[in-house]
């Protein structure tokens, strides 16, 4: 898909209210598909039965997730849920169905800011926000996630500068963003980088840790 | 009393635009004879970027933090670390209660420190300097040294999300009040508004007008935080979060502009409330790198000229 018709994608119809000015109606207008899923799990035979059990494993106390009682104070709490295309709620509903593909293709985990509020609220303690890290997880790995949606990048910028440096710098991961994301960021918002600049608050020297190798080695440690 | 010292994380935005925060941060717990060592070599605590890769390593990263302050500090007492950021204390927390808990990933981590030659025996305890402000120093000696007390400002504290979520380890995660104490303790009036843990949008995650994810919803709820704080009378809110001040703070003339309402609001850093209410030079608490900041002088309700804080 070339890029101008992505951006124009994640324009009009991510990034506002889904009920609104919808161009389809029905929920399949309020997913944003940088590649559409083809076959939606509209039938038994599509769901696999085991994912609920396979994000349960993944996150600590997921198996809670079974006890969701579907009351929806998730979606109510979560300050983004209008800007998800499946809310909180269904996507539990939708994992606990089996719905693999769907939930894995989903905006959703990715619209999550980690406010925490629905883990906090939830009557049955589901840790909802673990819930979106892992399905973050799984997406990444089997590359259903948005290719070119800015947290996904945001994600492997940080985590690529953390490995080789140990510590990240704002204005490098920006610049990195942009320049993978939306670079006419990069001149919109020149006029508040030379703001934090003249103010001191913009790091410009990528700082890095002493004992890097130390790093490497307990992250190839704790994985082994 | 004896001065204590503290071990102190400061994070990755704290080269950033979080700078003030760490300054102010420093002035404040030197006046009130408490010091802040930081911690040396501390590496990334993996945010929330790391757990959507790896949770493991996540754990693994603030492990490291973890180990190297206990490392530091002698002795069979408690270690405390102090995260000024509320991103890194959450990860650091979390990493904290995954190392404490008998579960194979605990020991798998422990093993992993230990080939890098640290050991994490449970002495390090993660501590926010809010939670050493009220809990340790205490209110009454920062009611003591307040030299120049801030009568009649109004501030609204604003706590943003990880700081009392997913943990509520020292304050309530609905309606947290340990900031507003804080205010109070420096003679200025707290102002009770409900969207105080309320997101901001700011976290890397949202994204935030700067990083651009989506910059519709960041705006809208920034917008809806800063018209409720007006709304109520705030002259003036603090935050403990670089991300939410940078956000809250930066975009007030793009949302003047989106919704048509304009806004001016001063966003600042609670530390730096507190050190001006002590006394320390604005520089010093690093003022001059905030936008809108100013504060108002005005004469309590009461005396004669005063203003009703409702008026």
């Amino acid at each position: 898909m070339p890029v101008e018709s992505v951006l124009a994608t994640r324009d009009h119809e991510v990034d506002r209210p889904s009920g609104r000015s919808s161009p389809r109606s029905g929920n399949h207008g309020k997913r944003t598909r940088w590649r559409p899923v083809k076959d939606q799990s509209k039938f038994e035979a599509q769901l696999d039965p085991g994912f609920a059990a396979e994000i349960a494993a993944e996150v600590e106390g997921g198996e809670l997730l079974h006890q969701c009682i579907q009351c929806g104070t998730c979606s109510s709490v979560c300050p983004l849920s209008a800007y998800m295309d499946l809310t909180p709620r269904r996507l539990i509903a939708m994992t606990r169905a089996g719905a693999r593909d769907d939930v894995l293709h989903s905006m959703t985990p990715w619209v999550c800011a980690s406010c925490y509020a629905c883990t906090v609220e939830c009557p049955k303690r589901v840790p909802i926000t673990e819930i979106m890290h892992a399905l973050r997880r799984i997406s990444l790995r089997e590359r259903t996630y948005p290719r070119r949606f800015t947290t996904p990048v945001m994600t492997k910028a940080f985590v690529d500068m953390i490995h080789d440096r140990g510590r990240s710098t704002e204005s490098w991961i920006s610049l990195k963003l942009y320049l993978r994301t939306n670079p006419a960021l990069l001149v919109k918002n020149a006029g508040i980088a030379g703001r934090l600049f003249r103010q001191g608050r913009l790091g410009i020297t990528r700082a890095r840790i002493r004992w890097r190798d130390d790093l490497r080695t307990l992250l190839e440690a704790v994985s082994a | 009393m004896m001065a204590t010292t503290y071990t102190y994380y400061p994070g990755c935005s704290a080269g950033g635009v979080g700078r003030a925060f760490t300054e102010s941060l420093y002035a404040v717990f030197e006046r009130l004879g408490a010091g802040l060592e930081e911690l040396e070599d501390w590496n990334c605590c993996g945010a929330t970027a790391w757990p959507s890769v790896d949770q493991r390593q996540a754990y693994a990263l603030s492990a490291r933090n973890l180990a190297l302050a206990e490392d530091r500090v002698p002795g069979p007492g408690p270690v405390d670390l102090v995260a000024s950021c509320t991103g890194c204390y959450r990860a650091l927390l979390k990493a904290q209660k995954a190392l404490e808990a008998a579960t194979p990933t605990s020991v798998r981590l422990r093993d992993a420190l230990a080939a890098i030659g640290l050991e994490f025996t449970g002495r390090a305890r993660v501590r926010h300097p809010v939670d050493i402000l009220l809990n340790e120093i205490g209110l009454d000696r920062i009611r003591e040294a307040v030299v120049r007390p801030l009568t009649g400002v109004r501030v609204a504290s604003y706590y943003g999300c990880q700081l009392v979520r997913p943990f509520a380890t020292f304050d309530d995660s609905r309606n947290p009040t340990s900031m507003d104490r804080l205010v109070e303790a420096v003679g200025a009036e707290p102002v009770d508004w409900p969207l105080k843990a309320r997101c901001c949008g700011g976290s890397c995650y949202c994204g935030g007008p700067v990083i651009g994810a989506m910059p519709e919803a960041t705006m809208q709820l920034s917008y809806a935080l800063l018209r409720e704080a007006s709304k109520r009378g705030a002259d003036v809110v603090v935050t403990i979060c670089p991300l939410c001040e940078f956000n809250l703070e930066g975009f007030q003339d793009r949302m003047a502009k989106r919704f048509g309402h304009p806004l001016d609001m001063p966003i600042g850093f609670i530390t730096q409330l507190i050190g001006l209410a002590l006394g320390i030079d604005e520089r010093a608490l690093g003022i001059h790198r905030l936008l809108h900041w100013r504060l108002p002088e005005r004469v309590p309700a009461g005396e004669e000229g005063g203003v009703h804080a409702r008026a």
